[in-house]
């Protein structure tokens, strides 16, 4: 019989890591697509920012309260997998309480901090579930959430519940089985809530218990091996990506543009031709591309943001433009360029030869793009470090530069920098007058 | 006024302490002309040696590039530079975050390297080097005034504080915004916006934001920004309260009780 269960453990457990790392393959293939960015330097501050951020979630704790409860699932989440270690090894020998013998008292103590833990993960999730579907939090509501992304988060809560709800049964059932000293169950002290919860069984057989006991058992670590293929489907992709992503955070103060030295090569041959030397020779032929209209044209770090977004909409929330109506949402900028990406990917794994269809423009709208102030607002408001106004100004470059697709108010701006140098129709000459108006 | 402009500095071989960098807003719009004379008379009265650049002064770029329109940025861009290091400038200051943020943050790498100072941060310098002093009283004491901060100046270049303590100097009740400091709503203008209409939604920002300074209850609106301030005249006008809130530069607050 354990043999049976141990070669199934085995083989669902490699299935699981095989299908995820395939995953995880892809979406670093997808993220590559982008253009080059080098984002090597300064590695001693990349660490702290990624120490801080992902590790440390600062930026959470602009709301103590949800930042707390965020904390509690996600230390749980990491904390309780060193159990996680037991039950693999459990499920690989054929043992039950692998490490129980050797830790002594140090185990109980463990045990009862994972089922703490556990509880208050439980009830973080539940505090969740009401925030998003009673309270209706604002951010929540948000059109772009609807459909597929409310079904995910949903999923997502509901997945953790009953982990942890399998993970307390299954302590509640072996201490019954404990109690009733049914062979093979190793001997150890209550547990601080299963033990509550076993009160609840009294009187259940040792057969159903034991049937109660191993079904918990699988179900948890089945359900964790799902829910780890789920992640590279789901916005709960950012427990991994949070790393990453702060580490290549960008290190540029908040207010400057990414430059085009292409641009600038063209200015300075047009306006001091004797600086030419200062610029390398380019290859006339290849393609020139101003600003980006799809996901290969932005840099791979924009793409890793993508991936790493959680759609919590801290970003839509702080966007004045989003505030007062518009129709500019940065979160569903994110959520564009990656559903964007992964079409693209999908695309060029069926046929790499033919030019992927559509662009990122088909999904972000003029009007969207036109609506942002550039106020960093969205920036300063993302927990993971993410620019959605990077994107936005690289977007914003292609519809001016490439299709000149410009309103007319701003034309007339650019045609008086051009002819006055300045946004008005004031001749540039007149520059110092204000000192006698 | 008394303002040299840096060419007629340059003819009697005189070398100022610093730049004043006008900025456009600052040069053309009526509103923000009276925040130039208001810190240029600081200035005189500081006895800071200062220079303008008058015509030789060009759009830094900024609202092109926001907008998408890089090739404009950069000839604006361009021409500036060579014009700054031509003087051999080393220190600016300006009244305009905007400015502040291009000069400081964006032409380094295409050439310009300068100590770029915003206005509010040198006036904070100024008083705690006690080379501003300010009449004892005046007409601020006791008033309750709310500060609003620029995108540019706040999350863009981390300066919060600055234009507080010059507010601090003033013996103002200072109260808060609902949004402020990192949480700052945005007063509309920025990435362009200041020269188109509002794409199309319930309400304008700078409405949202005005409604925030009504509910402060604060009689005076301090901003550090000449288009924040072009969209606080609108916003407060559109809100019917011109009357109710007084709009202020920091530096129009510090000229007005300047001692000589």
């Amino acid at each position: 019989m354990h043999i049976i269960q141990q070669v199934i453990f085995v083989l669902v457990a490699a299935a699981a890591i095989y299908f995820f790392t395939k995953q995880v393959i892809r979406i670093r293939k997808n993220i590559l697509l982008g253009r080059d960015e080098d984002l090597s330097d300064n590695k001693e501050q990349r660490w702290k920012n990624m120490f801080i951020f992902a590790l440390g979630q600062k930026k959470m704790f602009t709301n103590p309260l949800v930042a707390f409860l965020h904390l509690i699932v996600y230390v749980g989440f990491i904390i309780i997998n060193i159990e996680m270690l037991e039950i693999v090894l459990d499920g690989l020998l054929g043992q039950h309480r692998l490490f129980a013998p050797f830790l002594g008292d140090c185990y109980t103590w463990l045990i009862n901090s994972f089922e703490i833990l556990a509880f208050l993960v439980l009830a973080a999730c539940v505090v969740f579930l009401f925030r998003r579907h009673v309270v209706k939090v604002n951010r929540f509501t948000k059109p772009e959430l609807e459909g597929a992304p409310t079904r995910d988060a949903a999923i997502i809560l509901f997945t953790e519940i009953v982990l942890m709800s399998l993970f307390l049964f299954m302590n509640a059932a072996d201490r019954l089985l404990q109690d009733a000293g049914v062979e093979h169950y190793t001997s150890t002290a209550p547990f601080i809530i299963s033990s509550h919860i076993a009160s609840w069984l009294n009187g259940t057989s040792p057969n159903a218990l034991m049937l109660m006991e191993r079904a918990a058992w699988w179900l948890h670590i089945i359900g964790i091996f799902a829910f780890l293929n789920y992640l590279p489907f789901s916005k709960h992709l950012h427990i991994v990506m949070a790393f990453p992503n702060s580490f290549y955070a960008s290190l540029r103060p908040v207010g400057q543009m990414e430059n085009m030295p292409i641009v600038q090569k063209e200015v300075v041959l047009m306006l001091q031709p004797e600086r030419a030397n200062e610029f390398p020779e380019t290859d006339p032929n290849a393609p020139i591309k101003f600003g980006a209209k799809d996901v290969q044209d932005l840099s791979w770090k924009n793409l890793m943001d993508a991936y790493s977004c959680s759609e919590c909409g801290r970003c839509t929330a702080a966007c004045p433009a989003n505030q007062t109506g518009k129709k500019l949402s940065p979160r569903k900028v994110m959520m564009d360029t990656r559903d964007r990406l992964e079409e693209v990917g999908l695309l060029l794994e069926k046929n790499a030869e033919v030019p992927v269809e559509g662009n990122l423009l088909d999904r972000i709208s003029v009007e969207e793009l036109r609506a942002c102030t550039t106020c960093n607002a969205c920036v300063q408001a993302c927990p993971l470090n993410i620019s959605p106004l990077d994107i936005i100004l690289q977007l914003r470059r292609s519809l001016v530069m490439e299709d000149s697709n410009v309103p007319n108010e701003w034309a007339m701006m650019f045609g008086n920098l051009e002819n006055n140098q300045g946004p008005w129709k004031f001749s540039n000459e007149d520059r110092a007058n204000w000192r006698n108006a | 006024m008394n303002v040299k402009l840096m060419s007629e500095m340059m003819a009697t071989g005189e070398n100022p302490e610093v730049l004043f960098w006008v900025g456009c807003a600052g040069s053309f719009d009526q509103r923000v002309q009276r925040i130039t004379k208001a810190f240029a008379e600081i200035l005189n009265k500081v006895g800071v040696s200062f220079a303008i650049l008058g015509p030789e002064e060009v759009c830094t770029g900024d609202p092109a590039r926001r907008a998408g329109n890089e090739m404009v940025f950069q000839m604006m861009a361009n021409m500036n530079i060579q014009v700054l290091n031509g003087y051999g400038i080393k220190k600016i200051v300006t009244t305009c975050p905007h400015c502040f943020n291009t000069l400081k943050n964006e032409y380094p790498e295409l050439g310009g390297n300068y100590e770029v100072v915003h206005h509010a941060t040198y006036l904070q310098e100024l008083i705690d080097a006690g080379r501003i002093r300010l009449e004892e009283g005046g007409s601020m004491k006791g008033k309750k005034i709310t500060f609003h901060d620029s995108c540019y100046l706040g999350r863009a270049n981390n300066i919060y504080e600055a234009p507080r303590q010059v507010l601090q100097a003033l013996d103002a009740d200072l109260v808060e915004m609902k949004s402020c400091r990192t949480n700052g709503l945005c007063c509309g203008a920025g990435g362009a916006q200041v020269f188109k209409e509002d794409e199309p939604g319930q309400t304008r920002i700078n409405i949202a934001r005005t409604e925030e300074a009504i509910a402060t209850g604060a009689s005076v609106v301090a901003a550090a920004c000449p288009f924040c301030m072009i969209m606080w005249e609108d916003g407060v006008k559109q809100k019917g309260v011109e009357n109710e809130i007084e709009l202020k530069d920091i530096a129009e607050l510090i000229a007005e009780r300047i001692k000589e």
